[in-house]
């Protein structure tokens, strides 16, 4: 250690006016991370008690769902609720379910094939007008989609009455526009293939490798944690979404989980709260099961690509 | 692109139209925006959205902002505290709208089943003894929630704080390019808390804070689902929406053309909003490096 370095530090711990003010900082801290906790854990009990209160709910007879004032803890319980939401003819259960993960899915490659494309065209392609046409494309992001419910509702009509294809009273229109491609994740997938170095794909072109391969073979692979973040936020908004199954379904029989779930309950009142609580945890799950098994993917491919570090 | 593009422009021709879906779009001229004017429905359905908006857009920003700072304070189970107050975000809409509808159940509800304890029935004898004074009505209790025209669009309000996960993750990784050493220098300076935060957290955080902002407007401006599902606009139409209108306008009342006018109208009130945002944000958006 240089004389000059132990002169400082002899300097500061001597100094009364540091030493001074080090202790009530520290004394400050400790006070601070005390009423950082107290209050997250009134604001987690106050975050977490709907859930729990839905948990309860749908694991109660109906009766016990009527007392005043209700009990906490579910007695007698009946996990049966499930099983009755699951097999009751008002609902088709496994409908609505295959119904939304018909969508789902396919929303999802749509988005994921479509959206990857375009933002590696905006990513590494130079091409006349990019610039121009990837600001028009973010300017889309801000428009709403009960502007354009309208307009859709009526081209899908036009369609459907001018080519052999239907497409309302079908599931199409939920899914079809998705294959071309949605602002946000062609944003977010372009930011991602611009942080990859351009020399790797300069080598495979030296190497013979054509556009396609270079998108195929280098590009996605090493793009995994946003792919996988794309297909989540699509997969969950298909999961999510009623206001779009609300214009385009017609038939019951076409109904989404979260249409079905709306026109159960608008039918039977608001009276049997224990089948529409265990409904709704039946909706909720996948999305959640989702959500803690992509959490350890994405933590995963961030470490395993590295390529930034 | 196809699929945003022409409907915005297809619907700029149609809310210039007599347009109901069993004929052909006729021209009539800016009637639709004429009719609009006198229209009051959708005078109401406009200040309730405004309204909505007032109340839920600031107060979702800073509930979500606190909620970050304090998730940002390093406490053992930060992860757990984290996931707890991010989970509800993922709630699907029709879900969490029927979750609530039961826990705002004026009879059988959680929430009037705990302002029953004794505490908060003390507080709100306070409130309605201070009401009193100044000759406000006073607090009935059990609160219809969802069927008492005043306290429908504050109780909806109210809920969307549950879902504010997203925006409060969104300032985590904000607060994470806050530089530790502009906080730990301003520490040793002397600033206490909420000097540091008010001189060197929010300036840092500023662009995040604009983002949510605009994000905010963009989606409290066309809140649909869950009024339609909890409340289907009512009571007395309280909680009546832009956005509801224009959906039974356009598909109840099979008046396309009216429709779209309003759907314009609405999209022209964020383009506003946006815009003014972003003049605005020139004054108190503070850049890192510029």
């Amino acid at each position: 250690m240089s004389t000059l370095e132990t002169e400082i530090q002899n300097r500061v711990s001597n100094s009364p006016t540091i030493s001074a003010t080090a202790r009530p900082v520290a004394k400050r801290k400790h006070l601070e991370r005390w009423v950082a906790t107290i209050a997250l854990l009134l604001i987690c009990i106050g975050f977490a008690l709907p859930f729990v209160w839905m948990l309860s709910t749908s694991l109660k007879t109906l009766d016990k769902t009527m007392e005043v004032p209700p009990h906490f803890w579910p007695s007698p319980m009946v996990p049966g609720n499930y099983w009755k939401v699951i097999n009751h003819p008002k609902l088709d259960f496994p409908l609505l379910a295959r119904n939304t993960l018909i969508i789902a899915v396919l929303s999802v490659l749509g988005t994921v094939i479509s959206s990857s494309l375009v933002a590696y065209g905006f990513a590494k392609v130079r091409f006349k007008g990019s610039g121009v046409l990837f600001v028009m494309m973010l300017a889309t992001m801000m428009i709403p989609f009960p502007v354009m419910m309208v307009s859709l509702f009526s081209i899908f009509r036009w369609l459907g009455d001018h080519t052999p294809v239907q497409f309302l009273g079908t599931l199409r229109p939920l899914w079809l526009p998705t294959w071309f491609g949605s602002a946000f994740n062609i944003f977010l997938l372009r930011q991602f293939f611009m942080t990859i170095p351009d020399e790797l794909s300069e080598a495979a072109l030296m190497d013979g490798c054509s556009e396609w391969g270079i998108f195929q073979r280098i590009i996605l692979p090493l793009s995994k944690p946003a792919l996988s973040v794309v297909a989540l936020f699509t997969f969950m908004g298909a999961w999510n979404d009623f206001l779009g199954p609300l214009v385009y379904i017609q038939h019951p029989q076409q109904y989404t989980l979260a249409l079905g779930l709306q026109t159960f309950q608008s039918q039977h009142g608001g009276t049997e709260w224990n089948l529409l609580m265990a409904a709704s945890v039946l909706v909720i799950l996948p999305v959640i099961i989702l959500f803690f098994l992509a959490q350890k993917t994405f933590i995963q491919g961030i470490a395993t690509t590295g390529l930034k570090g | 692109m196809v699929f945003t593009l022409i409907p915005v422009v297809l619907s700029l021709y149609y809310s210039v139209c007599d347009y109901s879906l069993l004929q052909p779009p006729a021209y009539i001229g800016g009637a639709n925006y004429h009719e609009l004017l006198d229209d009051p429905i959708f005078r109401k359905s406009l200040t309730n959205t405004l309204l909505y908006a007032i109340i839920a857009l600031p107060a979702g920003l800073m509930v979500s902002l606190g909620l970050a700072l304090l998730l940002n304070v390093k406490v053992a189970g930060q992860t757990f505290y984290r996931t707890v107050i991010f989970l509800p975000s993922l709630v699907p809409t029709v879900a969490s709208a029927m979750l609530w509808m039961w826990l705002f159940n004026a009879k059988l509800g959680l929430i009037n089943t705990v302002l029953d304890w004794l505490p908060f029935r003390l507080l709100i004898a306070g409130i309605n003894a201070i009401l009193g004074l100044v000759h406000l009505p006073q607090i009935e209790t059990p609160i219809g929630w969802l069927t008492n025209p005043a306290w429908a669009l504050p109780a909806l309000a109210f809920m969307s704080f549950w879902g504010v996960g997203h925006t409060v993750v969104i300032y985590l990784a904000g607060l994470q390019d806050v530089p530790s050493e502009l906080l730990e220098s301003a520490e040793i300076d002397g600033a206490g808390m909420t000097r540091r935060l008010w001189h060197v957290t929010l300036p840092m955080l500023s662009p995040v804070i604009f983002f949510n902002l605009i994000m905010a407007i963009i989606g409290t401006l066309q809140v649909f689902a869950i009024p339609y599902i909890m409340t289907g606009g009512g009571p007395a139409r309280a909680t009546y929406f832009f956005t509801m209108y224009l959906y039974d306008n356009a598909f109840r009342y099979l008046k396309m053309g009216y429709a779209s006018a309003m759907a314009w109208i609405q999209l022209l009130i964020i383009l506003a909003l946006t815009a003014i945002a972003f003049w605005s944000s020139r004054k108190w958006v503070y850049y890192q490096g510029k």
